[in-house]
């Protein structure tokens, strides 16, 4: 018996080790689905799944849609943005009001760290946080270790480099969380202007140049760096940044022979990594993102099935 | 009518006085202070029995947020005069981030008289720094002074321009007035919402880090040695704040501060669950900060305590917490949390009743602050040992933004007497 | 949050043995040569489809007595997972470990077989011929069960039984079986009182 003994998946912080087993599990057994002729299961009949994305994203929204519809599940869309005086609404109001139709699911993304607690303590859905600003993206870490898990048959023990803009990447912090408690060593670099306060104490070692986070690594995941971070004064240009910090073939070469190169997405081709190696035969970019939507499937069917407010 | 207080441990730092002892009032001055005087009383003296309880001077706070004129929807100086009273609070010093801003007479005006007309407790108006708090231009400090400020502060922000501080300071010591700084470098602090660390990080909230806060310490310091001028630090929250005002007082400058009760008393830990009650400016800082404010406490870097009461309502503070408003109320809950650090060791009884009245008078020059005979009678009597759970409801605050609802307290402000008036008395033992 | 669980196995007491191994095997050898006698002669191998996990057992079993007997090709066999397509996915039973649903072939055109080893209700055999319906479209579905306790509450009908019981709703029939490290065995359970 699979136990999941949560009603909504806010991070991965809190989640056991056991926890995150369940979904990686399960995931693998929802990815079959995807290689059937009728990609379809009926489980979640019935059952409404609300995307409130209050934050732009194309291909995390069309993941947990396309996730709730293999399910069967009804998916409605909503998009938005996070700030209640562009849309004049609050966030409690606007969910609240979703909340009267009674959704059993709300997957939100929202600007802010902290969002999706605030909703899950305010209504009776259960909340999927697809991301609250610098805080976590549970699914994407979840769908990250599937990723390596199916490459590398294992987690424990591996080394994981995750190089980028650290301070401002939820990815960051869930992946860490998630690796750290399969047991993989991470090593989180960039250069120190992007790098949080306390960041050790995460569960990682850190470093201020990729070289060294990259020495022997069996899995390099690079984050986006966002052209909008070059208006404060955190780092001069692209250039200089794909220049010093980015992953080229010869800072790949550092790796294992065999290591992968993994992205969250989108990528900014020449800056955080050099196109020959996003092509290239050790990228995984595109499977993780297959991998996401059977990752979101195992989420909604653990969440989903259950009777509302059995807690 | 006259009042006597029976029996009570009466504490007046100010006059070295801390011993049993009955205290008399006639037409709102201290008459006189012994023991055995209740036996004398007339029929025209009302004798209320005080046993056990402390009675020291009215507790005078420092700084306030009473949300008058402009936003009474939080507080007014009505309901934000009745905490103050049930806090135990003769005096509130009310900052001028109002709505408009107390940057000239007539705002003054408006603040003093509505005090007089529905204030419960003495309020004495801060005034702005500069013309609507903007941090450019000078503000009318001499026609706000002849209106009845007693200090000058842009708080809610600080004056970020060291030409600005420098002007400031030397006009408001033309006119005999110390200038309060909120310390922050806004560059440094770039709307952070918490204390930058550990806590900040896990949780992925944008952050300010505590140079913020002791940069400009540091170089408030230096102006206020070049124009000798009064300048108070408000609410102190770091540890290197506290060490660069120890170093300052050393040199002989004229610089005091003040601390917060929240901030002796929660860690950047309680925003970790993003619970907005828990947002403040300055920020919730760590463990090692907290215990140099408790050191600076016990040595005497830290002049007082100052409850920084800013009441929010629900709109502004059940949002995400990057978007809520910094602040929390404190009047109703100054004695209690205070008093732990009496029961901590950190401070006597008799250095918890100064920090609260004798030395806030003195940094501010208000009366008050002392049962001198012959002085005003603005008196609080507090039961040290008195245990209640903090309800946010039953506050009398018109918000209710606090992180300490639910949460058990011992001590509590029992009678608050301005001029000889009981305006609170607490129900159970007075009603 | 607490998962609401099923009345635990531990409540269960055998009252008593309607199988024994050879018993079992017997039923099965019948059951085996029925399958060659009325579908082995048709063209197509027999495909065998077992319900996981109990059925895939039998099927699997049933599959080497087929290929043993020499006198049809050798069979077919697949197996399907129903724990997706269960109409009790919301009674707040903690979730079962899914199985892969395995066709080694096309189900297109085929007569396929279900194995189960208890028909009850007649919940999962429907179940299951939701799961075959969204991997292709058979000529013919049959149904194959070693014990049919009867209580139907769905129209369906086995074509091959290994043996029949007369059961009371209280009661519970469990197929033991080798491949999951218990004796070869049918018994009749009841709830204790």
């Amino acid at each position: 018996m699979m136990v999941f003994p949560h009603k909504h998946l806010l991070g991965i912080e809190r989640l056991a080790p056991e926890d995150l087993t369940t979904i990686l599990d399960l995931g693998d057994r929802f990815g079959e689905i995807a290689a059937r002729p009728i990609k379809k299961v009926p489980t979640l009949r019935g059952k409404t799944v609300i995307n409130l994305f209050l934050e732009p994203s194309t291909r995390t929204r069309t993941s947990f849609e396309i996730a709730a519809k293999r399910l069967s599940a009804d998916a409605v869309n909503i998009s938005g943005a996070s700030s209640s005086t562009v849309k004049g609404e609050t966030l409690l109001d606007t969910a609240q009001n979703i909340d009267a139709m009674s959704p059993d699911i709300v997957v939100l993304r929202h600007a802010q760290a902290g969002a999706a607690a605030l909703l899950a303590t305010r209504i009776r859905a259960s909340v999927v946080n697809a991301g609250d600003g610098a805080h976590e993206h549970p699914t994407q870490a979840l769908l990250d270790c599937a990723t390596i898990r199916a490459h590398k048959g294992k987690i424990a023990g591996l080394r994981v480099a995750i190089c980028g803009d650290i301070t401002h990447s939820r990815v960051a912090r869930s992946d860490v969380f998630a690796l750290a408690k399969l047991g993989a060593h991470v090593q989180l670099a960039g250069p120190r202007t992007l790098l949080p306060a306390g960041a050790a104490e995460l569960g990682a070692t850190v470093h201020d140049r990729i070289e060294p986070a990259l020495e022997g690594a069996d899995v390099v995941i690079m984050l986006r760096i966002q052209k909008e971070r070059f208006g404060a004064p955190l780092f001069p240009n692209t250039r200089e940044y794909s220049r010093y910090f980015g992953l080229n073939e010869r800072r790949l070469a550092l790796c294992q022979p065999d290591a992968i190169v993994m992205h969250p997405g989108p990528i900014n081709r020449g800056v955080e990594i050099d196109p020959a190696v996003a092509d290239g035969s050790r990228a995984v970019i595109l499977e993780q993102v297959a991998r996401g939507v059977s990752i979101r499937m195992a989420i909604l069917y653990l969440l989903g099935g259950g009777e509302a407010g059995a807690e | 009518m006259d009042l006597c207080l029976r029996a009570g441990r009466v504490i007046d730092p100010r006059s070295n006085f801390d011993s049993e002892a009955d205290v008399f009032l006639r037409d709102g001055r201290v008459a006189e202070i012994g023991p055995g005087l209740a036996g004398a009383a007339g029929p025209g003296t009302r004798v209320l029995d005080v046993r056990g309880l402390w009675v020291m001077p009215g507790l005078i706070d420092l700084h306030t947020h009473l949300r008058e004129p402009g936003q009474e929807y939080k507080e007014d100086i009505a309901s934000g005069t009745r905490a103050a009273a049930a806090g135990g609070f003769t005096a509130v010093c009310a900052m001028p981030n109002t709505v408009p801003p107390n940057d000239c007479r007539a705002v003054t005006e408006l603040i003093v008289s509505r005090a007089r007309a529905v204030g419960v407790v003495r309020v004495y108006p801060i005034g702005a720094v500069s013309k609507g708090q903007k941090g450019e231009e000078l503000a009318e400090i001499g026609e706000m002074k002849d209106a009845g400020i007693v200090a000058v502060s842009d708080d809610g922000r600080p004056v970020m321009s060291s030409e600005l501080l420098r002007r400031a300071m030397e006009y408001a010591r033309t006119f005999g007035l110390p200038l309060i700084q909120h310390c922050e470098d806004l560059t440094l602090s770039q709307g952070g919402a918490m204390n930058e660390g550990v806590v900040s990080t896990r949780a992925g909230i944008r952050a300010q880090p505590a140079a913020a806060e002791s940069s400009m310490v540091a170089r408030d310091i230096e102006i206020c040695a070049m124009t000798g001028a009064r300048y108070h630090v408000a609410h102190v929250s770091t540890a290197e704040s506290v060490a660069l005002i120890r170093a300052a007082k050393r040199r002989g400058l004229p610089v005091t501060c003040e601390v917060t009760p929240h901030h002796l008393t929660l860690t950047d830990d309680a925003c970790a669950g993003y619970d907005t009650h828990a947002k403040c400016n300055p920020p919730l800082r760590t463990t090692a900060d907290l215990a140099a404010l408790q050191e600076g406490l016990r040595d005497g870097t830290i002049d007082a305590i100052a409850t920084d009461h800013a009441p929010h309502s629900p709109v502004e503070k059940d949002v995400e917490f990057e978007q809520a408003a910094f602040g929390m109320i404190g009047l109703e809950t100054a004695v209690p949390l205070s008093l732990e650090m009496v029961r901590a060791g950190v401070v006597s009884p008799a250095r918890w009743v100064a920090l609260l009245t004798a030395s806030p008078a003195h940094v501010l020059g208000l009366p008050g602050g002392s049962l001198a005979v012959g002085s005003v009678a603005d008196v609080t009597v507090v039961d040290p040992e008195s245990s209640w759970t903090i309800d946010a409801d039953a506050l009398k605050s018109r918000s209710k933004n606090t992180p300490f609802g639910g949460r058990a307290a011992r001590g509590r402000a029992m009678l608050t007497i301005v001029g000889g008036n009981v305006v609170f008395a607490e129900e159970k033992r007075f009603g | 949050m607490s998962p609401r669980l099923p009345p635990p196995d531990a409540d269960l007491v055998e009252r008593r043995e309607l199988l024994d191994a050879i018993g079992m095997g017997r039923a099965l050898r019948r059951m085996a040569y029925e399958l060659v006698e009325r579908l082995g002669h048709e063209g197509d191998a027999i495909y065998l489809v077992g319900v996981r996990t109990g059925g895939a057992h039998l099927a699997s079993r049933l599959a080497g007595m087929i290929r043993e007997s020499g006198d049809t090709p050798a069979p077919t066999l697949g197996a399907v997972d129903i724990s997706l397509y269960r109409d009790d996915v919301f009674h707040g039973l903690p979730k079962p470990e899914i199985g892969p649903t395995e066709l080694p072939e096309s189900i297109d055109g085929r007569v396929i077989v279900l194995v189960d080893d208890v028909l009850f209700t007649g919940r999962t055999v429907r179940a299951a011929m939701d799961v075959l319906g969204d991997y292709g479209r058979p000529r013919a579905v049959k149904l194959a069960v070693l014990v049919d306790r009867g209580r139907r509450e769905l129209p369906i009908q086995p074509d091959f039984v290994g043996t029949v019981v007369q059961t009371a709703a209280t009661e519970s029939v469990r197929v033991m079986l080798k491949e999951r490290g218990e004796w070869d065995r049918v018994v009749l359970r009841e709830r204790r009182a």
